[in-house]
């Protein structure tokens, strides 16, 4: 199963592929913004402060998603020996980060006027801080080792680690008391969140996953032009 | 009408900078990319202008090599 993901294989998809996200990715994120700037109603409590979620939500769930991605692709890869998921994991690390940062750094400026406050230590905020760690310190593994095997070997550890992180995100506003409100969205029971909110809100999530593909796809042909770089150089 | 979507109630400032802060972390991303795979791509044909006609053969043979030298993608 694993040789359908071989570089030779999917090269000729993954370098076409880019110019069709991004015009898809352009398209989706120019209804999402005129959704979520002009027609999604203010909230009662909250008036327009609301509109926020529309990019902290989606880059929090897409960070995590990544992440756990990230994670999946690494212990797969170490046990099975497969190289291609190390290269695709690695790919997926920068824009992993970015929406973190996004994350941290929206949901920041919805803290002041919400909460009267930038930042607090709250379980849910610095639980995200710690992922961001996470992301800078397996981006830098990256750059410090250069054998094969301790760059897989050090990056699976960190993923892992990393991964503990995830689950406390999650629940840390259901295990602790935070100055986040539970879980509006749930998949398993009701979500509290109204319609006229909640499709700005799956719009929005689907273009920051396109976007998140855009720069996986480029990321990952970069990485492949470097391996075939140094190809050039054994010649 | 424009000026009370700007305005937002005074929430203006907080909403614009959180998109604008997003949209300017998208671009520079893209942007930083982009560069990386531009630099790349041409450093592999430079390296592939310097090989002789039996080794370019060779490297020819290789249907990544060949995709790279194609140019297919802008992006």
């Amino acid at each position: 199963m694993f040789k359908h993901f071989e570089p030779n294989k999917i090269f000729s998809i993954t370098v076409k592929a880019p110019k069709y996200v991004l015009l898809l990715f352009v398209i989706i994120l120019s209804i999402g913004l005129t959704e979520a700037l002009i027609l999604s109603p203010e909230d009662y409590k909250q008036s327009h402060s609301v509109r926020i979620m529309y990019v902290h939500v989606p880059s929090a769930w897409i960070s995590l998603g990544i992440f756990s991605s990230i994670t999946f692709f690494s212990v797969i890869g170490y046990i099975f020996k497969i190289r291609n998921f190390f290269l695709i994991s690695k790919s997926l690390a920068p824009s992993g980060l970015v929406f973190s940062i996004i994350a941290l750094v929206t949901g920041s400026i919805w803290g002041k006027p919400t909460w009267g406050t930038w930042w607090a230590w709250d379980a849910r905020i610095t639980s995200m801080l710690i992922l961001v760690l996470f992301y800078l310190i397996y981006l830098v593994a990256w750059r410090i080792y250069e054998k094969d095997e301790k760059v897989f070997k050090v990056t699976t550890i960190i993923t892992i680690l990393g991964i503990i992180n995830v689950p406390i995100i999650k629940y840390s506003v259901d295990w602790w008391n935070t100055l986040h409100q539970p879980a509006s969205i749930n998949i398993l029971s009701k979500s509290t969140i109204h319609t006229s909110m909640l499709f700005p809100l799956l719009i929005m999530t689907a273009a920051f996953a396109l976007f998140s593909l855009l720069i996986f796809l480029m990321k990952y042909n970069t990485e492949l032009i470097k391996i075939k770089n140094k190809g050039l150089d054994r010649l | 009408m424009i000026y009370e979507m700007f305005l937002m109630n005074g929430y203006g400032l907080y909403v614009w900078s959180a998109f604008a802060f997003t949209i300017l972390s998208f671009l520079s991303l893209y942007l930083v990319i982009k560069i990386q795979y531009v630099k790349e791509k041409n450093k592999f044909i430079a390296k592939f202008g310097t090989l002789n006609s039996e080794k370019a053969a060779y490297a020819k043979s290789q249907s990544i090599n060949r995709q790279i030298l194609s140019n297919t993608s802008r992006i």
